[in-house]
């Protein structure tokens, strides 16, 4: 049990205090066992609040911190940075969240805010006192990558990894690279043939000489963790063994492939998907022909195999509206007289691309809104297909169109081979069957299991460019593993009490990442974890018949006492009022505020002043003196009174 | 104390990297939800210990609401299977110390699930509040 703990509460500016009667708790914090300091802080993440913490771990000797401020997700680091200069163990400190989850959602109740403050604070004063000093364990990493999939998204990471400096290994199933931009045509909205830019990049990978790349190369046993990943490759029907610190997974989509009869699919070739229409195009020169017959009339349908309410594939492609209207655009520009009929549910040309939407707008091209419910009708008569629709845009209105060609706009899918790709690698997949990040917008590329990443389409629907992007996401995270060399993951894991475990395979069975292995242990069988595999999920713990499994950092412990913390009665009294009198003679007072406000206050008195004389005058660095006066001024102590007589400073008086 | 933190007490097990943001979401909009609503946040939901849902019992907690990853799990697609093995567990504890089951409520939360979290947090106090305090049933149970 830590025994001298520190307890620091956070005003932030107002953001907190305005609700929660920070000062009081302070008072109340210091009574609480184990504490030897207790203060409220105006803001515990500004540089000296940091350095005033450092010095306190260091003069009284604390053996553990409490920072209740605003979430964790925001400075957790800032103040386990703060732990570990002050040569504390950064997971004997705890965050406590009083802004989100307190002050702010409780700021129509400030009385009621301030008595959850003091249940919160406590919890997080017993998690820490049965905080444990976790140490991390270096493991050295490999200075190389295997990229899987020599698509766009591919080749370009594989460029930058190797431009960083790392060996790549270019690992491609086909013959030959590029994927699906290899038969794109012409790309929006730089013009250019996707075939040319793979090309371009082809080239610049043959003058790389730290990337090797393997095509009809498949993926075999994988073993091993972040830093160190051993796998087998199958090239051309001979093993390779690569020994590699991380993997980026860049395999790319499937188009979605219409069912027999879809939209009249497979029942005339008048009826074909985007990526054969964009082909035939492309082979077409001066007339639009379809098996030695002109075409002047098209029908897009959209959104196939794709937002199906009730189907298998819920999601939007993202990508489609726009293919669908570039082609239609691109027909227009190589063939005169073509009539386009686009039939829609929703348009999503999201972005830059809402200009293709007004450019086919201009040209003619007519869009027929229709609903999921009444989807088109596709009826082939003597090999032509005619369709009926209902147009939602003008009071449902049955239409039937003469197409002497039916494009269906496909969305994406998952590859064939993601599951496979997905075992090898224990990649979680999605409820979208894609390889599944982190979190979309917090982790977009990595995955749960360290050292592997994804990128590109593989982990959903993209377009080109949004490909690229994320794969060079994933590119820069791995070379932030492997400049370094070495890598210490959070010590976060799970633990095996031997003397209770008696290995009944529980927890070997719900663990995703193969984590858990029996060892024999002192005459019996019992759990072993590998720590560079667990991902401190914590699912092998409850299973656990005995209760012989805890993860670092959530023990029984430290929940318990945190529920305790949560449950004790709050002794709370009404909050006395700020008077408006002041010692400095200012109308508003300075009490509660931090002391060098009153410091500046007194500095200040009549006279008018810019920052560096203020520093000056208070000796404090001009950064300091910035950050206090913008933030008296923000609390309406301090006014700006206009520029000095130089021009490069505002002056800055008392408010009286 | 003031009158209106008679209101349930709920404890919240949320997850770190997906239902807790949503919860953070909440107060960041300023939408207002009972203040006796305390929250834990953990890597995942299936890693919840039917003890410490008991222990929140014990300690005088009218509900216990897991704001579960559910498909959104990055560690487990069977998350959601685990995570209700574990309230049933729990329920099976529960029913033996006379505590009502309904005092454990679980759904699936967002990162970005702010109203949704205010909505179940009112929804489970119209329930515990019927229930009446656990107080009654725990010294039944005694």
């Amino acid at each position: 049990m830590k025994q001298r703990i520190g307890v620091y509460i956070c005003h932030c500016g107002g953001n907190i205090s305005d609700y929660v009667d920070v000062q009081q708790l302070g008072k109340l914090m210091a009574k609480e066992d184990g504490v030897v300091i207790s203060k409220d802080v105006m803001f515990a993440c500004s540089d000296s609040t940091q350095k005033e913490i450092e010095q306190d771990i260091k003069e009284k000797q604390l053996d553990a911190i409490v920072v209740a401020s605003c979430s964790p997700k925001l400075h957790t680091h800032t103040f386990r940075g703060v732990a570990i200069r002050a040569g504390l163990n950064p997971y004997n400190y705890t965050q406590v969240n009083v802004r989100e989850q307190c002050s702010w959602a409780h700021s129509d109740r400030p009385m009621d805010a301030t008595i959850k403050a003091y249940g919160l604070i406590r919890a997080g004063i017993n998690r820490v006192a049965h905080s444990e000093a976790l140490e991390s364990i270096e493991i050295e990493a490999q200075k190389a990558v295997a990229v899987i999939g020599a698509g766009i998204a591919g080749l370009r990471a594989a460029l930058d990894l190797a431009r960083m400096g790392n060996q790549v290994y270019l690992i491609e199933k086909e013959d030959k690279v590029g994927g699906r931009v290899l038969t794109a045509g012409k790309l929006f909205s730089s013009g250019e043939n996707g075939k040319d830019v793979i090309e371009q990049l082809v080239r610049q990978i043959k003058q790389m000489t730290n990337i090797q790349l393997f095509t009809n190369a498949t993926l075999g046993k994988v073993s091993g963790s972040v830093g160190n990943y051993y796998m087998d490759v199958n090239v051309n029907g001979e093993l390779l063994k690569l020994h590699v610190g991380s993997v980026l997974v860049t395999t790319g989509f499937d188009f979605y492939s219409p069912g027999e009869g879809e939209y009249g699919f497979n029942m005339s070739d008048r009826v074909m998907s985007l990526q054969d229409f964009n082909m035939l195009v492309e082979g077409s020169n001066g007339q639009l022909m379809h098996n030695g017959q002109p075409v002047k009339t098209i029908a897009y349908i959209y959104c196939v195999g794709n937002r199906q309410s009730k189907g298998e594939n819920k999601y939007c492609s993202r990508q489609c509206c726009t293919a669908a209207i570039h082609s239609s655009l691109n027909v227009h520009e190589k063939f005169k007289g073509v009539k386009a009929f686009h039939l829609y549910r929703d348009i999503r040309t999201y972005g830059k691309h809402e200009l293709l939407y007004e450019e086919s707008s201009r040209k003619g091209d007519i869009y027929i809104r229709f609903d999921e419910k009444e989807p088109p009708v596709v009826e082939i008569k003597n090999g032509k297909p005619f369709i009926t629709v209902k147009d939602y845009l003008t009071s449902k209105k049955e239409l039937t169109l003469d197409a002497d060609l039916v494009v269906l706009v496909t969305g994406m899918v998952p590859r064939s081979d993601s599951t496979q790709i997905s075992e090898l690698l224990k990649i979680p997949i999605g409820n979208d069957k894609f390889f599944n990040e982190v979190h979309p917008k917090l982790k977009p590329v990595e995955t749960v299991i360290k050292g592997i990443y994804i990128g590109g389409a593989c982990q959903g629907p993209k377009n080109i460019s949004e490909s690229v992007q994320s794969a060079l996401s994933g590119a820069a995270k791995i070379n932030s593993i492997s400049r370094k060399g070495s890598i210490k993951p959070e010590p976060i894991v799970a633990r095996v009490d031997a003397d209770i475990c008696a290995w009944c395979n529980k927890c070997a069975e719900v663990c995703e990442f193969d984590a858990v292995k029996p060892i024999e242990s002192s005459g019996k069988m019992i759990a072993e974890i590998n720590i560079s595999t667990c991902t401190g999920c914590g699912i092998c713990a409850p299973v656990c018949p005995v209760n012989a499994i805890e993860i670092a950092y959530f023990t029984d412990n430290e929940i318990e006492s945190m529920i305790d913390g949560f449950a004790e009665p709050a002794d709370i009294a009404p909050r006395e009022e700020v008077k408006e009198t002041a010692s400095t003679g200012q109308s508003k007072s300075l009490a509660g505020y931090p002391k060098i406000w009153r410091t500046i206050a007194g500095a200040m008195d009549d006279k008018t002043l810019t920052i560096p004389e203020i520093a000056g005058l208070v000796n404090i660095s001009n950064h300091e003196a910035t950050w206090n006066v913008m933030t008296m001024n923000r609390y309406g102590f301090i006014e700006a009174v206009g520029l000095n007589d130089d021009e490069t400073h505002y002056n800055y008086k008392l408010k009286r | 104390m003031s009158a209106e933190n008679a209101a349930p007490k709920i404890l919240v097990f949320s997850t770190d990297i997906i239902s807790d943001p949503g919860i953070d979401q909440a107060g960041l909009l300023k939408l207002h939800y009972s203040p006796s609503v305390y929250t834990i946040s953990l890597p995942c939901s299936s890693g919840i210990k039917p003890r410490w849902i008991m222990r929140a019992f014990e300690k005088g907690f009218d509900g216990v609401f897991i704001a579960a990853d559910g498909h959104e799990c990055s560690y487990s697609p069977k998350c959601s299977e685990y995570t209700n093995k574990i309230i049933e567990q729990t329920q099976e504890m529960m029913r033996e110390k006379n505590i009502n089951p309904k005092r454990i409520r679980m759904a699936a939360l967002c990162s970005v699930c702010a109203e949704s979290f205010v909505s179940h947090m009112g929804n489970f106090s119209k329930i515990l509040a019927e229930l009446g305090s656990i107080q009654s049933e725990i010294s039944v149970s005694q």
